[in-house]
């Protein structure tokens, strides 16, 4: 499933003539705050969901992005759809939202190791820093077709739910539902460098988890 | 030379961006010689792949939406809004 929703081009829609009928939005005629909800409603939800992880902020967010667009519905000149004007005012509220939450919380440093990176890698002599033997990636029997097992996919996804929430939220957004990370970075206000990190743990975490619960099991008596 | 635990670190990353050159030739040169970290690399590709073939329902990942009375109270609070807007807001 994917929430990509890339129609904030709010410009490009002038000039085409496609979007007539939104031109009669009056003082308050043609604003009709039931129907935003019934057609968007849904739609600014999920998007929102997906990027905070928690109902009942994406809520009150889509709430506030419909007050705002009833104060601001003279900035709405037709230029672009409801639709997308609608999306691009959530987008403003999450990076706000983003914006003061990421100053409460200390910004992942790249430097110290990170928890997935915790007994992987030497701490000293020789091999600092490089992969500690019994840990190191094994070899692994992958499947060469699409031909992915419902067992693996448990597996997997059991890896997965063990990841901690924010890293969880990011990785899903970029691998599953396909978001580049720049929009990742300006949804949820991370600067590439976090996002970088957060990514790079779900994946070092995944990677060790599916050698322990999945490959492992079958190299066992190697 | 870039160590393991730099590599892996650029090995992610170039699953996200272009990294800049020097840094793609540090990381290949590295893979070079390193089997654990060309298996990280390798690993992670399949690690793609296999995400990418998760089915969404196995995920939740399908859009999550709101509920009846969640959009009824959604409405109320917004048709209350609308009626204290100053009349002469335009």
């Amino acid at each position: 499933m994917n929430f990509r929703q890339p129609t904030t081009d709010g410009a490009d829609g002038r000039g085409r003539g496609l979007q007539t009928q939104t031109l009669h939005l009056g003082p308050l005629s043609g604003l009709d705050p039931e129907s935003w909800v019934e057609q968007y409603g849904d739609d600014l939800f999920g998007f929102a969901a997906a990027r905070l992880g928690d109902r009942a902020t994406a809520q009150d967010l889509v709430q506030e992005t419909f007050l705002a667009g009833i104060k601001s519905r003279e900035g709405f000149a037709g230029r672009s759809s409801e639709r997308s004007w609608l999306f691009g005012i959530l987008r403003n509220k999450l990076a706000d939202y983003y914006r003061l939450r990421n100053r409460e919380e200390a910004i992942t440093d790249t430097d110290p190791p990170l928890p997935e990176e915790r007994g992987a890698f030497g701490t000293g002599g020789l091999g600092k820093d490089g992969w500690i033997m019994k840990l190191a990636p094994k070899a692994w029997e992958t499947p060469d077709g699409t031909l992915i097992s419902k067992e693996f996919q448990d597996v997997l996804k059991s890896c997965l739910s063990r990841l901690p929430d924010k890293v969880a939220q990011v990785f899903r957004l970029r691998e599953i539902d396909g978001v580049s990370s720049e929009e990742i970075c300006k949804d949820l206000g991370v600067s590439p460098n976090n996002l970088w990190v957060m990514l790079h743990r779900a994946r070092m975490g995944l990677r060790r988890c599916l050698e322990v619960h999945w490959f492992g099991n079958k190299q066992q008596d190697e | 030379m870039l160590n393991c635990r730099q590599a892996t670190r650029l090995i992610s990353q170039s699953l996200d961006a272009k990294i800049p050159w020097h840094q793609r030739l540090a990381m290949k040169v590295h893979l070079l010689c390193c089997v654990w970290c060309r298996r990280y690399a390798a690993q992670l590709k399949f690690l793609r792949r296999a995400t990418r073939e998760l089915p969404p329902e196995a995920l939740d990942a399908a859009p999550q939406k709101l509920s009846i009375v969640e959009k009824e109270q959604m409405s109320a609070r917004l048709q209350e809004s609308v009626k204290k807007l100053p009349p002469s807001a335009e």
